[in-house]
């Protein structure tokens, strides 16, 4: 087992007095069979009134706050405590076909089916793209094992599509990002989502963080550790398994997750509106520490 | 399309109906299939054969002409270019007979009830999907099932509170359901207008076949409004709009004066500490049922994204928390979706034990396989719509389709199949029209309304009927007809008489607040003032001069149209050339330009600018304005409509004149209808305090010119000025000697007993600004008191002998500062009341969102 201690700082600093403010935040850690969370805490700057905490559709737990004071800057931590343990990653070779798999998938009508059915649709920012599909169909040849389909796919779009962060924004399509083979970590695990779900496969976008690794020799920099996200295909017998395109690894001890949606906007992690305030600047820092 | 005479020798039918033909194959309202009356439309035949053919034709006439009037519109003032639909009435009603809506009431209580349940289902433990009876599928391909609505708990368990159903009569006579309407359904104010005007027109005719009134239905709804509130001792009410640019904001505000209730746009809302507070004069002051016009997708712009303007960020968990009650219930839209028909008959029977009592049009969607095929084979026969509709929109849009071949169809279908449907198109019945004297056949399509009530629901005993003079595909709105007809549901029984005013056993708490105007409407009616006074002075300005153009006298006139253009150049009514070159050359021009450029709705300052300005914003109150001010100013934007429409050669000084008279009389009267019948609550203070703000601009300006053109005092320039201030009968009866300056002046700047003096603006202005709301706690005076209390002041202490000086010493520097002075304090004190009462905090904006940094 090993275990986390995480924070996640969200900084807006305003030009101008904001008079009111209202949030909604995706900070929380989820318990998965491998993540248990013993501790979390949300600290919001200034003290907001009427703080409130629900259970989304989706089975996340989603903060609500609203700032009536005057505020030049807003300031939300996050501290959490994760235990993890290592996942039992299926053999490739021994998963069931994908097929059997997608064929199943409507039958189920249990509230449990159910919620795992829902991740076969399109959604607001992972639409239904003829090329999308076609590019996903290359790695789901007929009767190949579903885990082995996922990892050969997480391998491509690894391989084809080029980390940068000044290619694409928060609201790029998924359309542009396939077209340009460039974007951050949330562009690449919705083209995977984007070549999964016209297959009939379910496809969920995972919000969370990854750990990351100092360089030897140098000394550990807080704050430099990411937010991060992957998606995540529901393999049938083995459940649901994750996979990380933008580092191309089936994610295990070192992938925290935080919460899981249709795409990014289900689960953005901090998402508010405010009156006043002019222009502002926003500032992410978060910090990973195994303990 | 061939006809079938549908007329028989009868002893009725030697008039009005004598040439009105059946469309053929499809069912008559009126004519049974041998030609004969139907005998619910008997009495009514009869009664208006009694009115015979002319009287017809000339109440229709007066009616068309109320429905302009009132400015009854489908799409309010949405632009510059008023591209406003006018509302088209039809003469005759559509008759229901008493059975027959026995039946249909059955069938519409018992799809509100199954809706209403299936919406508690869908946003609650989804035994519809477990069960098989609706495809998961269905659901999750629908863009509109927002999860953030699922299980936010609304009030008495009820999602659907008004409710409208399109139908249309199939060949057999049958009524078949075209469409559900769910989110926020419109045209129930264009009905109880379309009641209103044929009341007016045919009241005698409506007596005789027993029409049932729709005011219970009405009654209906403010009691299911008030008993949604969370704490019911006097609850407030308000509609919530999409605003001036929604195609339905005429019916908004009109329901809002029907009902009584306060309409508002989102931005008049805000969410404090998890309340629904609306923005006051008097500050905020809480909400607790909103009427929803908007559509729910619209609603919260936080959790719901979309555009921030028109919702109110936080709305949402302020219902989940039950401190609001909001009607319909946020996420109601999803089951007006016609993808849902072909599962609704499975649901009746495993829910309810029962059949649908109403048959719908026959609909598969293609997102099933079995049913992809289906209309496959029927492309051609059948039509292919959209399969969602969220915020009243269809994607794709269904013009989009209709002239698609079967094969580009198909092809869609195979791209997009959950997106798409097939429908049976009902071959709608006809009714006649009244068209010029004649009657032809059109389409009927019928929406009738339900309001919750109780345990289950109140059918309207009428609706909104839409013709339209072709087949057009079913999917249709209603909305989107060529002409509309009342419904009439008549009685066997006698019909008893309802009003809304008279619900009362219990006892009214006597009320005379007013504070609880919101700001934003504040704004619109103190620049309603300004507009209408801007309007005023303009023509009380031009008059004169129109009036010195056309008369034959040469010269003499010089010096006071000298000064009566510089004060035309002042208010931007004439180029600034104008005022600076010598006169005399000039007239020829002046005369030519000045009546045409009058007309020009592209220059800002022009007459017709400012009375559009001024109907605008009396669009933008209309819920605050009785019905007689509206008509004023609306009856105005229509003549100039119709002068604009006139060849320009046509519009000479003469018309001008013309055209000055009537429209002074014209504000003349809307002057008396604020004055007597608007009561003394700060919506009247924001007009007035709009209108003597700019009166003593004009005023100012008026004596700035004198002194700037007429360097010896004129007799004829002080006259022309005491005609443009109206005050020179006063004058006369006062002096009765010729024209002097200080009398002049004393009558338009210091006398307080002259409603057109400075002196009585100011006092007018301070004493209502004196009674603004403001908080009672603060000893100590406003800035805009102080600014308002130092005007009067200075107006009151101008020098009189000092203007017995200027015939002496030809300079009044003095007098010339001080009104220098008041005329910089009242764009001041303008710009002080907008920053106190009427800027409404800025629109909420979305935060940036934290990206993925990896």
């Amino acid at each position: 087992m090993i275990k986390y201690k995480i924070s996640h700082t969200t900084t807006y600093d305003y030009d101008a007095p904001v008079a009111v403010c209202q949030n909604v935040v995706y900070l929380t850690p989820r318990s998965t069979p491998y993540q248990n969370c013993t501790y979390h805490r949300l600290t919001v700057r200034p003290i907001p009134g009427s703080p409130h905490r629900r259970t989304d559709y989706f089975g996340n737990t989603a903060s609500l706050f609203s700032l009536s004071t005057g505020h030049r800057r807003l300031q939300i931590t996050a501290h959490s405590t994760v235990e993890m343990i290592e996942p039992t990653l299926p053999v490739d070779g021994t998963s069931t076909p994908w097929e059997t798999v997608r064929d199943a998938l409507p039958q189920n009508r249990t509230e449990e089916g159910l919620a795992d059915y829902q991740f076969c649709f399109p959604s607001p920012r992972v639409p239904m793209v003829a090329e999308l599909a076609e590019y996903g169909r290359q790695s789901f040849t007929p009767g190949r094992p579903i885990v082995q389909a996922l990892r050969d796919l997480n391998h491509r779009i690894n391989t084809d599509f080029t980390y940068d962060p000044t290619a694409t924004n928060v609201n790029t399509p998924v359309t542009d990002a396939f077209k340009q083979k460039r974007g951050v970590c949330q562009d690449l695990a919705h083209i995977m989502l984007a070549c999964l779900r016209p297959l009939g496969l379910a496809g969920r976008y995972v919000s969370g963080y990854l750990r990351t690794h100092q360089t030897e020799g140098q000394p550990r920099l807080v704050g430099a550790d990411a937010s991060h996200a992957w998606a995540s295909l529901y393999c049938g017998a083995q459940g649901w398994v994750d996979a990380d395109p933008t580092n191309d690894v089936l994610p295990s001890v070192e992938h925290i997750t935080v919460a899981w949606g249709r795409d990014f906007g289900d689960v953005c992690p901090v998402a508010g509106m405010f009156v006043g305030g002019g222009s502002h600047r926003l500032s992410v820092s978060v910090d990973v520490v195994p303990s | 399309m061939t006809s079938v005479p549908a007329k028989p020798a009868s002893p009725l039918a030697n008039h009005i109906f004598d040439n009105y033909s059946s469309l053929a194959g499809v069912y008559d309202e009126m004519f049974d299939s041998a030609g004969a009356i139907r005998a619910s439309w008997k009495p009514f035949a009869e009664s208006v054969e009694g009115l015979g053919r002319e009287e017809i034709s000339r109440r229709w006439q007066q009616a068309q002409e109320e429905v302009r009037e009132n400015g009854i519109t489908y799409n309010a003032y949405e632009d510059v270019n008023g591209n406003t639909r006018p509302w088209e009435l039809d003469a005759f009603p559509l008759v229901i007979a008493p059975q027959e809506w026995a039946q249909l009431t059955i069938g519409l209580r018992q799809r509100a009830e199954l809706l209403d349940r299936i919406l508690r289902d869908l946003f609650g433990p989804q035994t519809l999907l477990q069960q098989g009876l609706l495809p998961a599928d269905w659901l999750f391909s629908h863009p509109g099932f927002h999860r953030e609505f699922h299980r936010q708990g609304v009030r008495d368990n009820r999602f659907l509170h008004l409710y409208a159903v399109d139908l249309a009569r199939a060949p057999d006579g049958r009524w078949w359901v075209a469409g559900d309407r769910t989110d926020a359904p419109l045209g129930v104010g264009y009905a109880l207008e379309n009641r209103v005007v044929m009341s007016r027109m045919l009241p005698k005719v409506m007596r005789d076949c027993k029409v049932e009134r729709l005011a219970s239905f009405f009654i209906s709804l403010r009691k299911t409004l008030g008993e949604l509130a969370p704490h019911r001792e006097n609850p407030r009410i308000v509609i919530l709009t999409h605003g001036p640019t929604g195609p339905n904001y005429f019916e908004d505000a009109y329901l809002a004066r029907y009902l009584g209730y306060t309409l508002v746009e989102g931005g008049d809302l805000a969410v404090r500490d998890d309340r629904v507070f609306m923005k006051t004069l008097a500050g905020l002051l809480p909400v607790d049922v909103i009427f929803r016009r908007l559509s729910d997708e619209y609603c919260d712009p936080l959790e719901l994204g979309g555009d921030p303007t028109f919702g109110v960020p936080g709305l949402l968990q302020a219902a989940r928390l039950g401190n609001v009650t909001i009607a319909n219930s946020l996420g109601s839209s999803i089951v007006e979706s016609p993808s849902l028909i072909p599962f609704l008959p499975r649901i009746a029977r495993e829910w309810m034990g029962e059949e649908l009592r109403l048959p719908s049009a026959a609909t598969w969607w293609c997102g099933q396989k079995p049913a992809q095929i289906d209309v496959r084979s029927r492309l051609g026969k059948i039509a292919v719509r959209a399969a969602f509709r969220v915020a009243r929109r269809e994607a794709p849009p269904p013009e989009s389709l209709w002239s698609k071949s079967p094969d580009e169809l198909s092809q869609l279908i195979d791209q997009r199949p959950r997106d798409l449907i097939g429908q049976e198109n009902v071959a709608r019945s006809c009714a006649p029209v009244w068209n010029e004297g004649a009657c032809e056949s059109q389409r009927v399509a019928l929406r009738v309304f339900l309001i919750a009530a109780d345990d289950s629901y109140h059918v309207m005993p009428g609706g909104l009927v839409c013709m339209a003079g072709t087949s057009a595909p079913l999917d249709l709105s209603v909305l989107a007809g060529e002409v509309s007809k009342d419904a009439w549901v008549v009685s066997d029984a006698p019909v008893q008489p309802v009003t809304l005013l008279s619900s009362g056993k219990q006892a009214v708490a006597l009320r005379r607040s007013g504070a609880e105007l919101p700001s934003r409407v504040a704004d619109n009616l103190f620049w309603l003032g300004r507009h209408v006074e801007r309007a005023q002075n303009a023509c009380r300005l031009l008059r004169p001069v129109a009036n010195r153009l056309t008369s034959e006298s040469g010269g003499e006139t010089l010096p006071d149209l000298s000064m009566l253009v510089h004060s035309l150049a002042q208010h931007g009514l004439i180029e600034p050339g104008f005022a600076v070159e010598p006169m005399r050359d000039l007239l020829p021009t002046i005369s030519q330009v000045l009546p045409a450029s009058m007309l020009d709705a592209t220059q800002p300052d022009s007459l017709r600018s400012m009375f559009r300005a001024a109907h605008k914003n009396a669009t933008l109150v209309r819920d605050r304005l009785s019905l007689d001010s509206w008509r004023v100013l609306h009856r105005v934007e229509r003549e100039f409509e119709l002068t604009a429409a006139k060849p320009q050669l046509e519009f000479g000084l003469a018309e001008l004149l013309d055209l000055l008279n009537d429209l002074i009389g014209a504000l003349a009267t809307f002057d008396g209808l604020i004055g007597e019948s608007m009561t003394r609550t700060p919506a009247w203070r924001f007009l007035e305090l709009g209108r003597r703000l700019e009166r003593s601009l004009h005023t100012i300006g008026l004596v700035q010119s004198l002194f700037a053109m007429s360097g010896e005092s004129d007799t004829r320039a002080l006259e022309a000025a005491l005609e443009v201030a109206d005050s020179m009968m006063t004058y006369r009866s006062r002096y009765l000697a010729s024209v002097n300056l200080a009398p002049v002046l004393d009558l338009l700047l210091t006398d307080e007993t002259n409603p057109r003096s400075l002196v009585f603006q100011l006092e007018a202005i301070s004493e209502h600004v004196e009674h603004l709301p403001r908080d009672e706690s603060q000893p100590l005076r406003g800035p805009d008191q102080r600014i308002a209390l130092s005007m009067l002041h200075s107006a009151r202490m101008l020098d009189l002998e000092a203007l017995q000086e200027y015939r002496a010493t030809a300079k009044p520097s003095a007098l010339e500062r001080a009104l220098g002075r008041l005329s910089t304090q009242l764009p001041k004190l303008s710009n002080l009341i907008g920053h106190r009462y009427l800027i409404h905090a800025d629109v909420p904006q979305q935060m940036s969102e934290s990206r993925r940094s990896t």
